[in-house]
Order: C-alpha cells, then sequence, then structure tokens
C-alpha cells in the first residue's frame, strides 16, 4: 500500500497554493500599510502647514499671535543644542568604543560596561530628563539652558554613538593594525593613526543618526522646564532656550484653543522634518560612498 | 657580554661587511623557546641561531609553527590574547621576552613583512612615511627623501613615482607587497622578517619580490617563512625545517636540500607529506 | 644613488636620536588607557546617576506616602489640599495604550517582516526598507501631532463617543510607530535562518506560507518574540504621543474611549508645572519614573535574556 495518494495531494495543492497567493497579498498590504500612514502624515503635515511657511515664519520670534509667530528662537535654539551635543557625544562615544574594542580585556568589566550602554538604550527618554533636571538643572544649579539640555541629549543618544562607532572599529582588519604594530607604533598610534581614520565613515554616520536623534527629542526638555513662551534669543550655551519639538508640542496642545496653532505646529514640522531628512540623507551617501573597502 | 651602542654595532656591520671571512654575527638566538595557544603547545623547545646579513628561510607543512615563530622574533604573537611564551630570544645579545623589553623598539629594529598585502588606505607617499612619523620625524624634506630611498631599494620607484600622492590601493598585488617592503625600509630597519610574502602574489610578481630579497640581504639580515621550497632553496643562505612545532633540521641550505640529515626532511621536501 | 641632498641620511640614526626625546609622548601613552576607562566608565555613572536620583527621591516620597497605598490607590489627585497619590490610573493608561499599540504593532510589523524576508524580490526589498526607516525616524512629537489633529477627529467620525482626548488614537499611532521596529528586528532574525533549512522543506513540495510558518518562523522565534518584549518596551517608555493625545484626565478605567494619563505623560504635565521641589508632589514624579524605569528595564532585560537564552545555533 502507498502511503501518499497522489490524487489526494493533487486535490490539495489547489487550495495550499491559494492560500499561499492569499498570504502573499496580505502580507504585502502590511507592508504597504505603515508606508501609506506615512503617505498621509507626509500629505496632512504639508497641508496644514505650507500655508503658514514663509520668509517671516522662520525669521520672526515667538509670539502669541498667530499672524506674527515665527521659529527664529527654536532654530536658534536647536542649532546651539547640537553646538553641545555633537561635540559632547562624539568625544564620550567614540572614547568609550575605543575602549571597549582596543584596549579593554575580554572580561568582566568590558562587558558590565557593554551590558550596561545597551540598557541605557533602552530607558525611556523621559527619564533621562528627570536625570538632566535632577543634576544639570538643580543640583548643579544651571537652569534649564542650552548646557543642561545639551548634557542630557548627549547621555540620550550616547549609546547609539557607541555601538556605531563599535561597529566601525571592528570592521577595520586586523591586518592594518598588524601592519602599525610592525612598524613599532604604539597601541595609541595604532589607533590614532590607522584605527580612527579607516573608521571614521562609520562614526559619522553613527553621530550624525544620533543627532537626528537628538533633533527630534522631546520629552525630556520639556521635563527639564523648557518654557512654553520665550522672547530673547538664545545668544550662547548659557542662555535660556527652546527647540523646534518642544515648540511644537506647546502649539499642538495649544490648538485647542487657538486653531491657527496647529497650522504653526505642523509648518515647524515641515521644517524639522526637512532638516532631519538632510541629515539622513548625509548620513546615507557617507555610508555608500565608504562601504566595503577592503 | 655588554649591550652593544649602535655605533659600535654599525662599525662591527662595515667590518663584517668588508671582510668576507670573518664568521658572521648572530642577530637572533632563541633559546629553549616554548610557546602555547591556550593549551595548545605550538612551539616546543626551539633552539636557533640566526646570522646577520643572510637569508633564512623557515619551511614546514601548515601548523608545523613556522609563522607563530617568526612572529615571535617581533612579538606581534602577543596579539593573541591567550597566548604563553618561555625560554629566551636573544636579538644582538637581549632577550626581547624580556617583561622589561619595549616591544615597540624592538619592532622598530627588526620589520616585518605580511603574508598579504596590507597597506593602509593612504597614499603611496603616507604608507612610506608612516614609520619615520610615528617616530617623530616630521621634516617634509627628510621624509622626501626616506620616502624615494625606501621605495628605491624596494625597486618600485620607478613604478610610482608620478602618483605618489595616489591611493596604495590603486596598485597591484605584487606593488602592493613591495610598497609594503618599502614601507619596511624606511625606518632602516636591522632585520626584517617575511611571513610567506609571495604566497598572494602571481609568479611574476613573486620573482621579483625574490630578487628584492637576494639585493636586500647585503644590508639587513631577513628571516622568511615560505611554503614553496623551491623558493627557499633558490633565495635562502640557511633553512630552517619545522615540524609539528619543532626544529627537525637547521642547516646551509644546500645541505639541506641536497642532503638532508633527518628522514622526515627528506620526505617533505621530496613531498612525500606536507 | 642619486640623492637630492649631499650625504645619505640615516634614518635609524635620527630615529634613535627622537627616541630619547619622547619621554612626553611616553607619558602620554601611559595615561591613555586610563583616560579611556574614564570615558567608558560615564555610562556607567549615567545609569547610576538615574538610579541614585531616582531612588533618593522614591525614598522621600514613600515617607509620605504609603507604599501600599501608592500601588493600589484608584485615585490619583495629586494638587488640592487633599492630595491622593495612587498609581493605578497611570498604569491603566500606561497598560492599555501599550496593549492597543502592539495589538497594531505585532501582526503588521510581524506580516511586513514575513513579506520583506520570505516574499519580496532584492529590489523590491532595497526600495521598501529605507521607507520604512524613514517611518522609525519621524519624531514622536510628530506622530503625537498627528494622532491629536488627524487621527482623532478621524476615529469620532465614526465612534460617536469618543472624547477628544483618549487613549485609543495615541494608542494606535504609537502601533504604527513602533511597526518599523517589530518589522526590522524580526527581519533580521528570519534572515538569519539559514538558506538550507527553507530549500529542505521547499523541496519536499511545501509552499513558500508553509516553510515561512513551519520552517522560518519556528527557528527566528526567539529575535520575533525579543522584537515583541523590546515593542512593549519602547510603548511604555513613549511619552509625547500620548501626552499630546490622550489628555491629563487620571481616570481609573478600562474604556478606551475615555482620556486617561500613563505615567510618561504625568511626568510630563507634572515638570511643565514646575513642581516645587520639596512637595509630595515633586516626590510623586519620581516614584512614578522609577516604577517606569523598573518596567522598561525589566522588558529590556526580558529581550535580551530570550534572545540570549534561545539564540539558535545553525
Amino acid at each position: 500500500m502507498k502511503y501518499i495518494d497522489a490524487a489526494q495531494v493533487q486535490k490539495k495543492m489547489g487550495s495550499r497554493l491559494f492560500a499561499n497567493n492569499l498570504a502573499k497579498t496580505l502580507f504585502f498590504l502590511a507592508t504597504l500599510f505603515g508606508l501609506l500612514v506615512l503617505a498621509v502624515l507626509i500629505y496632512r503635515v504639508l497641508a496644514d502647514g505650507l500655508g503658514s511657511l514663509n520668509m517671516g515664519f522662520l525669521t520672526n520670534r515667538l509670539s502669541t499671535d498667530p499672524e506674527r509667530a515665527g521659529i527664529m528662537g527654536a532654530i536658534l535654539g536647536t542649532l546651539w543644542l547640537m553646538l553641545v551635543v555633537a561635540p559632547v557625544t562624539m568625544i564620550l562615544g567614540v572614547g568609550t568604543a575605543i575602549y571597549l574594542e582596543e584596549y579593554a580585556k575580554k572580561g568582566r568589566l568590558q562587558s558590565f560596561i557593554q551590558t550596561n550602554i545597551s540598557n541605557l538604550a533602552g530607558v525611556p527618554s523621559v527619564v533621562f530628563g528627570i536625570l538632566g533636571l535632577t543634576i544639570f538643572a538643580r543640583a548643579l544649579d544651571l537652569g534649564s539652558i542650552v548646557l543642561a539640555g545639551g548634557l542630557t541629549m548627549a547621555l540620550l543618544v550616547l549609546p547609539v554613538v557607541v555601538v556605531a562607532s563599535q561597529e566601525a572599529i571592528r570592521s577595520v582588519p586586523q591586518f592594518l593594525r598588524e601592519a602599525s604594530y610592525g612598524m613599532g607604533a604604539t597601541k595609541w598610534q595604532t589607533v590614532k593613526n590607522v584605527v580612527l581614520p579607516a573608521s571614521i565613515p562609520g562614526i559619522l554616520t553613527g553621530v550624525i543618526l544620533a543627532l537626528s536623534r537628538a533633533i527630534g527629542e522631546t520629552a525630556p526638555l520639556v521635563v527639564l522646564g523648557i518654557p512654553a513662551l520665550l522672547i530673547p534669543l538664545p545668544e550662547g550655551i548659557f542662555d535660556r532656550f527652546t527647540i523646534l519639538p518642544v515648540q511644537i508640542y506647546y502649539w499642538t496642545l495649544d490648538s485647542a484653543l487657538v486653531a491657527e496653532y496647529a497650522n504653526l505646529a505642523a509648518a515647524t514640522i515641515v521644517i524639522l522634518l526637512i532638516v532631519l531628512f538632510a541629515m539622513n540623507s548625509i548620513a546615507i551617501i557617507i555610508r555608500n560612498k565608504f562601504q566595503k573597502r577592503f | 657580554m655588554a649591550v652593544l651602542t649602535d655605533r659600535e654595532k654599525t662599525m662591527m656591520k662595515q667590518e663584517t661587511q668588508n671582510a668576507e671571512e670573518t664568521p658572521k654575527r648572530v642577530v637572533y638566538n632563541t633559546k629553549d623557546l616554548n610557546l602555547w595557544y591556550g593549551e595548545g603547545h605550538a612551539l616546543k623547545n626551539i633552539n636557533l641561531a640566526i646570522n646577520e646579513n643572510e637569508v633564512t628561510a623557515i619551511i614546514g607543512p601548515s601548523g608545523c609553527g613556522k609563522s607563530t615563530y617568526i612572529k615571535t622574533l617581533n612579538r606581534m604573537v602577543e596579539l593573541v590574547p591567550t597566548v604563553r611564551i618561555s625560554g629566551e630570544i636573544l636579538y644582538r645579545e637581549r632577550n626581547i621576552l624580556d617583561k622589561n623589553f619595549k616591544v615597540e623598539d624592538l619592532r622598530t629594529r627588526v620589520g616585518m613583512v605580511f603574508q598579504k598585502p596590507n597597506p593602509f588606505p593612504k597614499s603611496i607617499y603616507e604608507n612610506i612615511a608612516y614609520g619615520p612619523k610615528i617616530h617623530g620625524i616630521r621634516s617634509k624634506k627628510i621624509l622626501d627623501e626616506i620616502v624615494e630611498k625606501s621605495l628605491r631599494g624596494a625597486a618600485i620607484w620607478d613604478e610610482v613615482k608620478d602618483r605618489l600622492n595616489q591611493n596604495a590601493y590603486g596598485l597591484s598585488g605584487g606593488q602592493q607587497q613591495r610598497l609594503c617592503i618599502a614601507r619596511c625600509l624606511a625606518i632602516e630597519p636591522d632585520v626584517i622578517l617575511m611571513d610567506e610574502p609571495t604566497s598572494a602574489l602571481d609568479p611574476i610578481s613573486t620573482l621579483k619580490v625574490e630578487e628584492l630579497v637576494q639585493e636586500m640581504k647585503k644590508d639587513y639580515s631577513i628571516i622568511i617563512v615560505t611554503h614553496n621550497m623551491q623558493q627557499a632553496a633558490r633565495i635562502s643562505d640557511k633553512t630552517a625545517f619545522f615540524l609539528n612545532g619543532e626544529v627537525i633540521e637547521f642547516a646551509n641550505t644546500d645541505k639541506i636540500f641536497s642532503n638532508p640529515s633527518d628522514k622526515r626532511t627528506e620526505d617533505y621536501i621530496t613531498g612525500r607529506f606536507g | 644613488m642619486d640623492h637630492k641632498s649631499g650625504k645619505p641620511i640615516k634614518v635609524s640614526e635620527l630615529i634613535q636620536e627622537k627616541k630619547k626625546s619622547k619621554n612626553f609622548n611616553q607619558t602620554f601613552e601611559k595615561l591613555i588607557p586610563g583616560i579611556l576607562l574614564g570615558i567608558a566608565a560615564i555610562s556607567i555613572l549615567t545609569t547610576i546617576g538615574i538610579l541614585l536620583t531616582l531612588l533618593t527621591e522614591t525614598i522621600n516620597f514613600f515617607r509620605e506616602v504609603p507604599f501600599l497605598d501608592f500601588f493600589t490607590g484608584t485615585q490619583l489627585k495629586p494638587l488640592g489640599e487633599n492630595a491622593v497619590f495612587g498609581v493605578l490610573p497611570l498604569l491603566t493608561g500606561t497598560l492599555i495604550s501599550t496593549a492597543i499599540a502592539m495589538v497594531v504593532a505585532i501582526p503588521i510589523g510581524l506580516m511586513t517582516a514575513v513579506f520583506l524576508s520570505e516574499y519580496a524580490s532584492e529590489k523590491l526589498r532595497r526600495t521598501l526598507k529605507p521607507m520604512l526607516e524613514v517611518l522609525a525616524g519621524i519624531p514622536t512629537i510628530v506622530y503625537g501631532f498627528f494622532a491629536f489633529t488627524f487621527v482623532t477627529p478621524l476615529l469620532r467620525s465614526f465612534i460617536p463617543g469618543l472624547e477628544p482626548t483618549n487613549i485609543l488614537s495615541p494608542g494606535l499611532v504609537m502601533g504604527i510607530m513602533i511597526i518599523p521596529m517589530v518589522a526590522s528586528l524580526s527581519e533580521d532574525a528570519m534572515s538569519a535562518v539559514p538558506n538550507t533549512m527553507r530549500e529542505g522543506a521547499l523541496a519536499l513540495g511545501a509552499t513558500k506560507l508553509e516553510v515561512t510558518w513551519k520552517v522560518v518562523v519556528p527557528a527566528a522565534i526567539s529575535g520575533i518574540i525579543a522584537s515583541f518584549v523590546l515593542g512593549i518596551s519602547r510603548a511604555i517608555g513613549e511619552t509625547m504621543i500620548v501626552a499630546i493625545a490622550s489628555g491629563s484626565s487620571k481616570n481609573f478605567t478600562f474604556d478606551v474611549t475615555q482620556s486617561m494619563q500613563t505615567m510618561t505623560a504625568y511626568i510630563v504635565e507634572v515638570t511643565g508645572g514646575e513642581a516645587a521641589a520639596g512637595t509630595t508632589l515633586y516626590y510623586s514624579l519620581y516614584a512614578v519614573a522609577m516604577t517606569l524605569f523598573v518596567f522598561t528595564l525589566v522588558m529590556n532585560l526580558l529581550a535580551q535574556y530570550i534572545s540570549r537564552k534561545f539564540r539558535e545555533e545553525y
């Protein structure tokens, strides 16, 4: 007797193939769903925001009057904030990565730092806000100035830079290090002259992605106590400030009271998304240009 | 015996060159060297005395420890974290395995050429200038001179002199390997270690490197690991045969290849195993 | 040899000279590992800083509000003379919004992952993946705006009882935000399944769907579940979407059409109001943050445990 009845298999094959095709369509639609939402979101933001987007909006200061309100202060605040976040997170992130990849002996300390970094990456950003509020704004008595916000953000995005830099450093082939050591170079000379130059594209990509994360973060700075309305423009890292996402937050909240605020929020989102898009494009260009060189 | 100053060494060297009949001086003396990777005993009781201004070839089947040995001579083997070493390696009468011996000093005097050409992803000029620069030479004029001299020394100057500022990765594999030799020459080493330098090269490039090695032995002591017995026979003065981490035989190359005293050496060079 | 200068230079001698004058560099070289360790230790200091600030003020909080009252209290009235601090309204708010988000993110994220990993051509995959990355890169404040000004009004047009601020809309939008995360991590897990396993099943006449459900998904299950857990952790910690779109009523309810507050939104509301240091209200901020921190930490550790413990060896 035969265990497999060819006729039965044949009969069932039709429905099996149908199920397969149905599933394929369903999975494809599921993939499209996310993209569809993305399209609607961008359309809505443009529809709401483009009307308010003009030179005056970019160059004016904040105002309660929707007609005269502008985001100059938030743009400057964002720039000043990045001026703190970029160097701090780069020095801390790259230094940590060099330590973990080149100097630390494989062991408890190294895996402890590593685990700690991946756990930090999972801490909600609002908790970093509380850290910043307690340590930088209150204990160090900085208040809600650019420096306090920048340090908070730098710690928040630190894991992104560390992990990206570690990957970049790890991808530098061992034979380049050997060549350098073989010339009598010390460890630091090898790191500085061979490993870092070879891994700089990967590190830069990581830093840019970290900065684009920081530019879009809102919660930590709201917790830090950035005010809803601020008239003077920030002129340095010791000034009080606001940034684009925080401005979006307050305008969105207040749109229940003044409908035009929703348009201002949308216009600010357009600016924010343009900045993010530009940063990510740069990161992708760097990544593609320097991919697989060895 | 007291440690020689560099000047004395240079004088000695010149004397040796002038008087052919005087016996050659020992540059590397290995005594009872044992090496383990974790639990694996990779080198067993190695005793070898290597002369200066000679080409010493190290041959043997894969896994016999020949690469490990040559990497121990400039302590590159220590890049493997689990490695343990006992015994002595005297380089110019000083034990390089001593804790107080600075590996950077050793590697400044002992250059290395690797299995695969490994230029830095920098310009040809920067590749050569790398060594002098890390050792503190900054003058552009001196660097220019060193670059030219080293590239000439590695017989590649004419091929690259018009594109010194181009990336070294644009060179062919054979050119890259000669560039690596030139990079090595730039810090005027005393000894050059070569770890299967032609295994990744085509026959013509191999020939060029071999000619270069012959040329260089006037000025340098060369220790070369090779899996190619014809190559060892062609270019070396002495040959050491390694098997399972031991030195089976060490003698003049002529003797090893015409009249080996150990049966295992004979089996290997006649291709009966390995 | 034709040297440009008269006498040939002796590089080895030059190097020896330089060596003698390089004491400064040698000291620096010795300091480097210590400096780098110091930098690496800042990440640990950050964790310690978070733990210490949360712990000290949380302890202060429990001096004034009994531990049990906090965790079993269904009423949260932080302002006024008869302030009551029960965290349950915030916990339900957080858990309900997370549940709604995962109802969206898990199926759609997983189906997206299956499509990208198993069905899509290489070309299509390379077009779709960056687009999903864009979705993942949109700041949460933008999603908050979207939930508040578009999704809520849309939902209200066919759910009559839906309040202007409610937990349903931000929950759904949070789910959409998490889709790329679930999709990308699950896809990584599925792509790591070796092709030989697929080919084995395909050669027996299995359809792609059967291979996916009976071979690929079971083989990649630990990575897939880890992606769900990380998604949950992300939803619990998400702040701006709920802070904007779910209002600030501290209702203890399970009705998703109502306004509710999550732990994260409470933190934003209280700090936004600049609570004076030393008040119970101020301390409550830390107690809630601590609860939030513990929740997400447990989720992250769980995800790490799952992917480590059940890591497939192919």
